[in-house]
């Protein structure tokens, strides 16, 4: 059996990837982990000293604002020290290649790094490279690359389902709109599969939807309504315009006008069904502003958690 | 070494404890009693009913606080820490099962000074079994022990879910 990336020779999580390949057990464990830290953020003194000493290194290969900011206030949160380092900006720009970059970090000595690259598979990357030179003490958190993957979105995305919802088990849960460009569907899908969600739907154009997807186990629905219908779970993903080249869509306005969640449409889901959003959100577009603003939608403690599942996440990678 | 078979009984040993401090808080009746996970919390549960004034109780779980955390890494399911008053200025009364090494009594001082600077802070314990590893020393103690030093002495609490059940102790002569 071929190594999984994520783990040590004695099967600890020393690296986060992907929510594929996380066993029960495993993302059971990151949840509880992350229910003990949102406590920290509520105090006086919002500070463990558990990562301290330590040093964060956010590389951004991309722009994101709010993921950095919440690795960053995660970081901080658990002590350590975090250099944020804007590639587009940097080396990077003038030259310089991903492994040159992340050697001259290890010189810095460097403990973690937090990736987020337009390239699928970039984070795996470095994490090989790491360990072909012996630094695998040095963890690796992937923050979104390509299309493949965002798992710690992934997992505060499971971690609002299991606060709102108490559990996974008989759960339906629509995945809305922009499946193509989704890194996030692709994490929240894995994590439902593995904790036991009972119907996982992506509803979109078909154009926004990858053609292979029902091998992940998921119903593929055209239709807003037959996807919508009985679920406890409504997850609207952005419409990534900046990603799309050619003619993917029509319009954002035709977009709204079948798949956008108002609360008309809404009615077909369960009456208690919560909204999810990864945010940044396109009102108007993905969703109206009448749902974001609702009761049911749940998009701001999305982001209070996202924080503490982040220092879950440092702290059960740093401790092994 | 104690026998085996004959421990002491954890529940007199707490009424012990409450006697011993009864004038504490006869003397300072804002004082606060913080107890440590787990076993520290339910003996601080019982010392309130016990003691006439029924003080406040607060618990910490010291697991963000360890010393040995890059080498045992975190345990899952830490317990939230609950400071129920403010405890800037007040006395506190720390509250632990056993005393050992005094690491778990230092974890706890640091996490209780980010909820705020105490007037004071006294340690009572039910058991001390010396070998001190740091300059730490119990005020209250009911039940000075020796035990080989892989022994593990801990209170239990049947049923553990039950604020009433009974608290015992359970020695593992490893």
């Amino acid at each position: 059996m071929m190594l999984d990336p994520q783990l040590d020779a004695d099967g600890n999580l020393i690296h986060l990837l992907s929510t594929e390949g996380l066993s029960r057990e495993q993302l059971t464990r990151l949840l509880d982990t992350g229910a003990s830290f949102l406590g920290v953020s509520d105090r006086d003194v919002k500070k463990v000293p558990l990562l301290r000493g330590k040093s964060v290194f956010n590389l951004f290969f991309e722009n994101s604002t709010r993921t950095r900011t919440t690795f960053e206030i995660a970081a901080k949160r658990l002590s350590a020290d975090v250099i944020n380092l804007n590639m587009s900006t940097s080396s990077t720009a003038k030259g310089e290649t991903l492994l040159d970059t992340v050697d001259n970090l290890c010189a810095m000595h460097a403990d973690m790094f937090v990736v987020r690259h337009e390239s699928s598979g970039a984070p795996h990357l470095i994490v090989d490279h790491l360990r072909r030179t012996g630094r695998s003490d040095i963890h690796v958190i992937n923050a979104g690359d390509g299309r493949h993957g965002h798992p710690t979105q992934g997992l505060l995305d499971m971690y609002t389902i299991r606060h709102y919802k108490g559990g996974f088990e008989g759960l339906k849960v629509a995945l809305i709109g922009d499946i193509l460009h989704s890194r996030v569907a692709r994490s929240d899908i894995h994590a439902l599969k593995t904790l036991g969600a009972e119907s996982i739907r992506v509803v979109g154009p078909q154009t926004l939807i990858p053609t292979d997807i029902e091998s992940l186990g998921v119903e593929v629905h055209r239709d807003l309504d037959s996807g919508l219908k009985d679920c406890d779970v409504v997850i609207a993903l952005r419409l990534q315009r900046e990603r799309m080249s050619g003619a993917l869509l029509p319009s954002a306005t035709e977009f709204h006008d079948r798949y956008g969640l108002t609360h008309e449409r809404l009615k077909a889901a369960k009456p208690d069904a919560i909204v999810m959003h990864p945010g940044p959100m396109n009102r108007g577009v993905e969703i109206d502003s009448a749902v974001a603003d609702s009761p049911r939608a749940v998009i701001l403690p999305q982001v209070t958690f996202g924080i503490a599942m982040r220092m879950a996440v440092m702290s059960v990678l740093a401790g092994g | 070494m104690p026998d085996l078979k004959n421990l002491p009984d954890a529940e007199q040993q707490i009424a012990a404890l409450a006697e011993q401090l009864r004038p504490v808080f006869e003397k300072a009746p804002d004082t606060v009693l913080i107890g440590v996970f787990t076993g520290g919390v339910w003996i601080a549960e019982r010392l309130s009913q016990l003691l006439p004034s029924h003080p406040p109780v607060g618990s910490v779980d010291i697991s963000f606080y360890r010393d040995d955390f890059s080498e045992r890494g975190l345990r899952p399911n830490v317990q939230p820490t609950t400071v129920p008053v403010d405890i800037v200025g007040k006395p506190v009364i720390l509250v632990d099962d056993v005393l050992y090494t005094g690491r778990t009594t230092r974890a706890a001082l640091n996490e209780l000074f980010d909820y705020g600077r105490p007037g004071s802070v006294q340690l009572a314990v039910l058991a001390d079994r010396g070998e001190r590893q740091l300059p730490i020393a119990a005020d209250f103690c009911v039940w000075p022990v020796s035990l080989q030093s892989d022994a593990s002495l801990v209170l239990v609490r049947t049923p553990v879910d039950d604020s009433e059940g009974k608290l015992t102790w359970s020695l593992d002569d490893a």
